[in-house]
């Protein structure tokens, strides 16, 4: 089966990376999945304000998602939404596992993710430009966390739906059904999974098969990134 | 130190032909060569850095199984058994006995807050001051909100770190001169190997420079052309992370240059 934009099942749309791109932040990258553009930063580890949530223990961190008010075709209003505190939790829950929170006491790290262009998988393209920014902070982490969707066309699943992918729905099979899957690749464990819509226990072992075996392509070329820009 | 004692055991052990002292020259001088431009391999987080148990992890990696495994992004350090990286970015982490050079931003009192450009709140009290502080005058007198103090971090106390001025004469208030700001991580090269390239910088402008551990540089000399060479000279350095026999490098700019700007060294 092929889809709408010639894409095999298994295939994600065209890869960009590239990291360093703000001089004034401690880290910056950007990360594209086709259309999908996410520009992140990094500052820190800083002075935690306010003080209370300050932790003897570990530094905090915290993801900020938002979508540019131009990234959609109908204009976005700016400022923190239901949908953008949603993504920014699920964000910070899937990078710190992977993160050395215990080596920065009393601080805070913050990652600020921009949606510039939207066309559905914001989210992982925002783990992954999170990802690379962090890195290219010198942040300490164990591993590169990757974020990949796969969704579902009827009863076909496919891998990193796009915009026509994702609002694709079918008489017998009514939900239109995307999952998130956050994935560390050394250990292969899963440190993010949402899903939306309706899908069977058969299937959703199927599209884990699928997410882990995209994850070496897209770090491959996230490695890329990061070591050119060193050049 | 090693190679000139192979020479010398050489030369007074066995006294060989010249076609062999030739070839053990060459050999030293590919040594030499092959010890200053060794190509350090860049690493991500969650890379494999080296296999097999002869390693022992330093510092930004750890060790997993038989592997050890990189924590940060930067360059790999091998000397010895101990792997290590060094980073190529990041913000500035105080430790325990840096020597920073920090801005007064206010004063209560018992002492002045210094933003020391890192995580942390710092505080330097009068009883770890540099100067006698008569109680009577206010403590503005002494340091005023907007100076530059170069001071030690004690340690993490309380709401905040502790800084001292006590102990060396190098810390005090800084008087004229140049201030600039450069990544924490690119300290390191600015100074270079036991201070080899600090000292060529100094000698070459004349200029007397102190680096704080936060990437703050105080450049001073008597005129303000050789405070800009040096200052450009350390924008050099700071630009160049991956460029190995940098002295040389350093040494060819700061003449070009002050050739250019007719200074007399």
């Amino acid at each position: 089966m092929k889809r709408k934009d010639g894409r095999k099942i298994d295939e994600t749309r065209e890869i960009k990376c590239k990291a360093h791109v703000l001089d004034r932040a401690d880290g910056s990258a950007e990360f594209s999945f086709g259309k999908s553009k996410a520009l992140a930063s990094v500052f820190g580890p800083r002075e935690m304000h306010p003080d209370f949530m300050k932790s003897p223990q570990k530094a905090i961190l915290r993801c900020h998602y938002d979508m540019i008010s131009f990234s959609v075709t109908e204009r976005k209003r700016p400022g923190p939404t239901r949908r953008s505190s949603e993504i920014s939790l699920v964000t910070t829950k899937a990078l710190t596992p992977v993160i050395q929170l215990s080596e920065f006491p009393y601080t805070a790290i913050d990652v600020f993710i921009m949606i510039t262009q939207a066309d559905a998988s914001t989210r992982c393209a925002g783990i992954n430009a999170a990802t690379m920014a962090l890195a290219a902070a010198g942040i300490p982490m164990k591993d590169l966390p990757i974020a990949v969707s796969v969704g579902k066309l009827g009863k076909q699943l496919v891998l990193d739906v796009n915009k026509d992918e994702e609002d694709y729905e079918e008489k017998e099979e009514p939900a239109a059904t995307d999952i998130v899957f956050t994935i560390l690749p050394r250990t292969e464990e899963i440190s993010l999974l949402q899903l939306d819509g309706d899908i069977s226990p058969e299937e959703l072992k199927e599209a884990i098969k699928m997410a882990k075996k995209a994850v070496p392509k897209i770090l491959e070329k996230m490695i890329k990134a990061l070591k050119e820009v060193a050049k | 130190m090693i190679i000139k004692k192979q020479e010398k055991q050489i030369t007074d052990k066995e006294k060989e032909s010249e076609k062999t002292k030739v070839s053990v020259s060459e050999e030293v001088k590919e040594k030499k060569i092959s010890k200053g431009k060794t190509k350090r391999e860049i690493v991500v987080p969650g890379e494999v850095v080296v296999e097999g148990p002869d390693f022992l992890p330093g510092e930004g990696v750890f060790r997993e199984g038989n592997k050890i495994i990189s924590l940060k992004y930067g360059l790999v350090d091998k000397s010895d058994r101990f792997v290590k990286i060094i980073p190529l970015s990041g913000a500035y982490i105080p430790r325990k006995g840096n020597t920073v050079i920090g801005l007064i931003t206010d004063n209560s009192l018992n002492g002045w807050f210094v933003n020391i450009f890192g995580p942390y709140p710092s505080f330097l009290t009068i009883a770890e001051c540099a100067e006698y502080v008569n109680k009577k005058r206010p403590l503005a007198d002494y340091y005023k909100p907007g100076e530059l103090i170069v001071a030690k971090v004690l340690g993490y106390r309380g709401k905040g770190l502790d800084l001292t001025m006590k102990g060396s004469r190098g810390f005090h208030k800084l008087f004229g001169g140049l201030i600039i700001k450069i990544g924490a991580f690119s300290v390191p090269r600015i100074i270079g190997r036991e201070g080899s390239m600090i000292k060529l910088i100094k000698t070459k402008t004349n200029t007397n420079i102190t680096i704080g551990q936060n990437g703050v540089i105080w450049i001073k000399g008597d005129d303000t052309k050789k405070e800009l060479l040096a200052k450009e000279a350390m924008e050099f350095i700071a630009s160049r992370p991956f460029v190995d026999g940098l002295t040389d490098l350093v040494e060819e700019f700061l003449e070009k240059k002050s050739k250019e700007l007719e200074i007399n060294l």
